[in-house]
């Protein structure tokens, strides 16, 4: 280990902790743009050009802010849930790799930071500690909302990780290898989207509800519980609670993109690795304007009909995609993969509109 | 030698934290404390090239177990520990058992120091998810499906065990 | 590969120190001046009746217990997935009747109505 490696490393640590932390300034100023427009306002236009200067206006303000404690608040867990809940959604960034190497002033570069042969398991570790940070500020507020408010959520998290963590398995099983490259690499032809389709929606479901994203925004369900885990939550503290959750969208965004969408590949990569990052973002811009858009058009789902659509479509449905893959693989049939997986989704969604028909029609 | 050095700094943080989950008079922080004391198990996993194992740590036991403990005590609101201890007869017996776990170690230790060279040295792809998988489905396939079948038995338990108490109450 | 697992670490120690950070910055900037009314908990105006941190209902640790059951299945399948390529086909099969065990488990559970959030 020499000190070019160091210097690298730091280097590497700074360019990707700088694109998080702008990414997540300028998407919240991107999510209401597009809300904006979606629902036929023009949205914050006033600080800078088209509204540009407006992350750093609320950043300023916030940091201004002053903090209110609860009084009977357990103060060292009040402070330490909103960085516990960062900490996670940023160190999730450092396996995501932007592409094959490069060679920069005479130094052969890997572009895939850390690249772990556990790679997907270490995500999966990762995302099941983000629990806590929402666990510890709902019951240290000291306030039955953001303790009823937490508690739906981690709930929620725990429920929707299972779907999360076997959806990983058709794309583990497809590339032979839990390593991200690994991963990227096999989607060379066919990227797994297309393999492996209701297995990627199965993983974009789940990942909404790991980011308590809208249509599964319960633990922020404000008609109901005020705000959820952060009411008591403000200045800077509770913009690390909003930073979390928009740099959680941006790494999961990424997560799927590198699983599923074939990552960094795209026309001319073997040519220009250069254009590998670039490629990145644009499915990460992409996945990230999918979940805004949902957030614009769907409402809430009720708290126990989310549970059951966990519990009873997703983690079935999940189980099934796993089994068909290793059928298809284990036969070296591939083409009978999507085959089957749409066959089962379409029974899944026939079901459950049944499921809801007859509840409708008892209702009446 | 920076293998060394971690492994103090981490020694360290894993008795400062079992000893924080031991006299912590809140349960809420004793659990904490415990989680932290997995996750720096599992960093000694990763220092031992057990990266696979690691993250099963990390997963199963902070993400999981973990998580259901603290439900456990928010539920039953038990975060305060009672001043007296309810089983008169555990200290005395822990203790005993502490110190048998220190003889055995300690004579582990220095007879196999003895006999010369504690450890093998890892294979290359050792602890690799290609390894660990090969040599579950072959060496230990019986093992992996007798799992199988208690997670079956674990879950069917807690269920007749809820649904009992559902009864009781109606 | 250990080499990977530091920059994880420096990573983590960076990640923590942000947002330490920024937690560091406010305090300093910040003002503080509370008073009774604005330390009391935000319920809506209405003043706090009784102990905040309730009990809650049984059926979030239910959820738990079967979700740690399927949490230790799904690693056990990680590393299945990995060497399915390698192994020969029967090996397969005892992956999948793995799956097909944890199946019967998730259907009783159903028809215990276990699933329902009452």
């Amino acid at each position: 280990m020499d000190s070019a490696l160091i210097l690298e490393w730091v280097i590497k640590s700074a360019i990707l902790i700088f694109v998080l932390l702008t990414g997540f300034a300028y998407l919240t100023l991107f999510e209401r743009r597009a809300l904006a427009r979606i629902q036929v306002r023009i949205g914050p236009n006033r600080a800078g050009p088209f509204g540009l200067l407006q992350p750093v206006a609320d950043g300023l303000k916030l940091i201004f802010k002053e903090e209110l404690t609860p009084a009977e608040a357990d103060k060292v867990l009040f402070t330490l849930a909103p960085v516990v809940t960062v900490v996670p959604a940023l160190i999730l960034a450092a396996v995501i790799p932007w592409g094959r190497d490069v060679t920069l002033f005479g130094r052969q570069v890997s572009l895939s930071v850390a690249d772990l042969n556990v790679g997907v398991l270490y995500i999966m570790a990762v995302s099941s500690i983000a629990v806590y940070g929402i666990v510890l500020a709902g019951w240290s507020s000291n306030n039955k909302y953001a303790l009823l408010g937490g508690l739906r959520s981690s709930a929620q998290m725990i429920s929707y990780e299972l779907a999360l963590g076997l959806a990983f398995v058709p794309a583990i099983l497809l590339a032979d290898s839990m390593r991200m490259v690994d991963i990227v690499e096999a989607q060379h032809p066919w990227w797994f989207v297309v393999i492996q389709p209701v297995g990627t929606a199965i993983f974009l479901i789940a990942t909404l509800a790991e980011v308590n994203r809208a249509p599964f925004d319960m633990p922020e369900a404000e008609q109901e519980l005020t705000a959820g885990y952060h009411t008591e939550y403000s200045g800077m503290k509770f913009a690390l609670f909003f930073m979390a959750e928009y740099a959680k969208m941006i790494v999961i965004s990424s997560i799927a993109a590198t699983l599923f969408f074939g990552g960094y590949l795209g026309p001319g990569v073997d040519r220009y690795p250069w254009l590998g990052p670039l490629y990145l973002f644009i499915k990460i811009v992409i996945l990230l304007f999918g979940m805004i858009w949902l957030r614009a058009t769907f409402p809430r789902i009720r708290y126990d009909r989310l549970m059951a659509f966990g519990w009873k479509v997703l983690l079935p449905l999940a189980l099934a995609v796993t089994f068909i893959t290793a059928l298809g693989i284990v036969l070296e049939m591939l083409w009978l993969i999507p085959v089957l997986s749409l066959a089962a989704g379409l029974f899944t969604v026939a079901m459950v509109h049944r499921a809801l028909r007859r509840k409708a029609y008892a209702r009446a | 030698m920076t293998n060394l050095v971690l492994f103090l700094v981490l020694a360290v943080v894993a008795v400062v934290t079992a000893l924080g989950m031991l006299l912590s008079r809140n349960a809420v922080y004793a659990a904490l404390f415990l989680v932290l004391n997995f996750a720096t198990v599992a960093v000694f996993y990763i220092l031992l090239e057990a990266p696979f194992i690691a993250m099963t740590q990390v997963t199963v036991y902070a993400g999981a177990i973990m998580v259901l403990f603290l439900f456990v005590i928010m539920l039953l609101g038990a975060e305060r520990l009672p001043g007296t201890e309810p089983l008169p007869w555990q200290r005395p017996l822990a203790i005993f058992l502490a110190l048998v776990l220190a003889v055995e170690a300690g004579y582990l230790l220095f007879a196999r120091r003895a006999a010369g060279g504690m450890f093998a040295s890892a294979a290359p792809d050792f602890g690799s998810p290609q390894a660990i998988g090969t040599m579950l489905f072959n060496r230990y396939l019986l093992p992996f499906e007798v799992t199988s079948v208690l997670l079956l038995v674990a879950m069917v338990g807690a269920i007749v065990l809820t649904k009992k108490e559902k009864g009781g109450r109606e | 590969m250990v080499d990977a697992w530091l920059y994880i670490g420096l990573f983590l120690l960076v990640g923590i120190v942000i947002p330490g950070m920024a937690i560091m910055i406010s305090w300093l900037v910040a003002p503080r001046k509370p008073n009774p009314v604005k330390q009391s908990p935000y319920e809506c105006g209405v003043e706090t009746v009784g102990e905040s941190r309730v009990q809650f209902k049984a059926q979030y640790y239910i959820f738990t217990l079967v979700f740690l059951v399927f949490d230790v299945e799904t690693v056990f399948l990680f590393p299945w997935a990995v060497a399915l390529g390698k192994l020969p086909l029967f090996v397969a099969l005892e992956g999948i009747v793995f799956i097909l065990i944890l199946v019967a488990g998730l259907v009783y559970a159903w028809r215990k109505g276990m699933l329902e959030w009452v």
